[in-house]
């Protein structure tokens, strides 16, 4: 059994604000599944199957089917964090391969910039019966540090600079000078990067993603509604998760869960890493995009940072064409998790609607990756191969 | 004057780990071994989780091992140093470095075992360079 041509992707939306203090939570989730259901050519009549994470306020998927008055007939809450909505992709294409929803709604919102949440900065809490906690909490475990740790081991084993990661920057910031809607549009500098504030060592403040608010959504569908619309056909080609632990002592943090990921989606697809025209790669900071481009297989694994130096990530100019949006690095970060806007410029990359000054030519192949949780500690991966039809 | 102190949160305890908390009120820092398997483990767990057995055990650990990896956390109200410390006993987890100049701490340090008390809960297993 394979998802291989079973599910396509009709409606994708990005929520153009970026910071919603005049907006509720469910307002703005219903307002991303109204407009990915505009884009695709479908009404709310239309959707028997919706899948949110832990972002969707309420119980599960029921606040949300409530409040959007929806009737479904499959649902789905799978949560990893910031990975869930590439994940809900592929859980969405096995139920329509299984029969059990033929248009499924994926939707993601949040509201932490007008929350005035310190998103990298601050610890989190999953509650005291998380097992970890006791054995974390007291040292003061946040993401930015954390995802520094990751760095710091990577440049420790592997000779990677701190001017390699800022190149990651600056490519997100040559793409997002294009997008009117993008937090930070400004083009910078390798020296804008590493002069930047030090935030937790490695990283500095250019180094890590844009706190926004938002949201996204995305429509999947089954072929013959596919068929049905007036859309360039984005067919699902393959996709792999896979979910990394500190391994109960055998802690490795120069890879993530994207190598077991990557190969699971590129064998599905048929595919290999040098068949992809364009990727879009999760960067809740830079350290992520270098360790899930050698996971993925798209350099040699340590060889990353030498990869994204001189551009070549940069949409024209260099080998790999990544987050022509500006990512989450530039772009946006709805509700810090940014795997629902990787798949959205994917999709807009093989329809050919990216911006005309970063839309890759002949984009007929295009691979989505999310990366939910702390790659410090635990997380999940998950990759998406999807093919222009 | 800026503050020199930073609040160590207290570990929630439960039956499982209770012991764990014991030890370290005694300045030991306990790890897991598998009686199944023989596979040592961190943060202790009643089943192994290599092998699923509930034969597992408390063992006392030399208290000395080598940074593997650290963060010096610099946007906060206190700057403290985040790390990942693989013990002599071949279990690597996740600690503050303290009592040391954080600008001088290094990957590949040889660290050794301190209880720093915590804001109304047990002592914390953290390590100072040696």
């Amino acid at each position: 059994m394979t998802i291989k041509g079973k599910a396509y992707i009709a409606g994708a939306f990005e929520h153009p604000t970026r910071h919603a203090p005049d907006k509720s939570l469910a307002q703005l989730h219903a307002e991303v599944a109204k407009g990915a259901l505009e884009d695709a050519g479908l009404t709310k009549a239309d959707v028997d199957g919706y899948f949110c994470a832990g972002d969707a306020p309420g119980l599960g998927p029921l606040s949300m089917i409530d409040y959007m008055g929806l009737k479904v007939r499959h649902m789905d809450t799978t949560e990893t964090g910031g990975s869930s909505y590439t994940i809900h992709v592929a859980h969405a294409a096995q139920a329509i391969a299984a029969g059990k929803c033929s248009v499924a709604l994926i939707t993601l919102a949040g509201r932490p910039r007008a929350e005035g949440m310190a998103t990298g900065t601050a610890p989190r809490s999953y509650g005291a019966a998380s097992p970890d906690v006791a054995f974390e909490a007291p040292y003061a475990p946040v993401i930015t540090n954390m995802y520094g740790m990751c760095a710091m081991r990577h440049m420790y084993q592997y000779g990677t600079t701190s001017e390699q990661l800022a190149s990651i920057k600056v490519a997100a910031s040559h793409h997002a000078q294009h997008n009117p809607h993008a937090l930070l549009r400004e083009v910078v500098t390798v020296e804008d990067v590493v002069q930047s504030p030090m935030i937790a060592d490695p990283l500095h403040r250019l180094d890590c993603c844009v706190i926004s608010d938002g949201g996204g959504a995305l429509i999947v569908v089954a072929p013959e509604v596919a068929r049905s619309l007036k859309r360039p056909m984005v067919k699902l080609l393959g996709a792999g998760e896979a979910a990394k632990t500190p391994m109960a002592g055998k802690v490795d943090l120069t890879y993530s869960g994207a190598l077991w990921s990557g190969p699971r989606a590129f064998a599905e697809a048929g595919v290999a890493p040098a068949d992809i025209k364009y990727a879009s790669i999760y960067d809740s900071f830079t350290i992520t995009v270098l360790i899930t481009l050698e996971d993925l297989g798209f350099c040699d694994r340590g060889k990353g940072g030498r990869f994204v130096a001189d551009g070549n990530l940069i949409s024209g100019v260099g080998k790999l064409p990544f987050n022509t949006d500006g990512g989450g690095l530039c772009n946006n970060h709805p509700g810090n998790r940014g795997s629902m806007t990787k798949v959205i410029e994917a999709v807009r990359q093989l329809r050919g609607e990216a911006h005309p000054k970063v839309q890759v030519k002949n984009c007929d192949l295009a691979l989505a990756h999310g990366t939910g949780g702390s790659l410090g500690t635990r997380h999940a991966s998950a990759t998406l191969i999807l093919e222009r039809e | 004057m800026a503050k020199t102190e930073r609040v160590i949160a207290a570990p929630p305890i439960n039956p499982e780990t209770k012991p764990f908390w014991d030890a370290a009120a005694r300045g030991k820092l306990l790890i897991k071994k598998c009686l199944a398997c023989g596979e040592l483990h961190y943060y202790p767990r009643a089943n192994c989780p290599f092998c699923f057995s509930d034969r597992t055990q408390w063992q006392e650990t030399s208290g000395r091992g080598t940074i593997y990896s650290y963060s010096v956390m610099r946007r906060a109200p206190v700057p403290y140093a985040i790390a990942y410390v693989t013990l002599a006993e071949g279990v690597t987890l996740m600690t503050n470095i303290v009592d040391c100049d954080l600008d001088a701490i290094r990957i590949g340090q040889k660290v050794e075992l301190v209880l720093k008390p915590s804001n109304g809960g047990p002592p914390v297993p953290m390590f100072t360079v040696r």
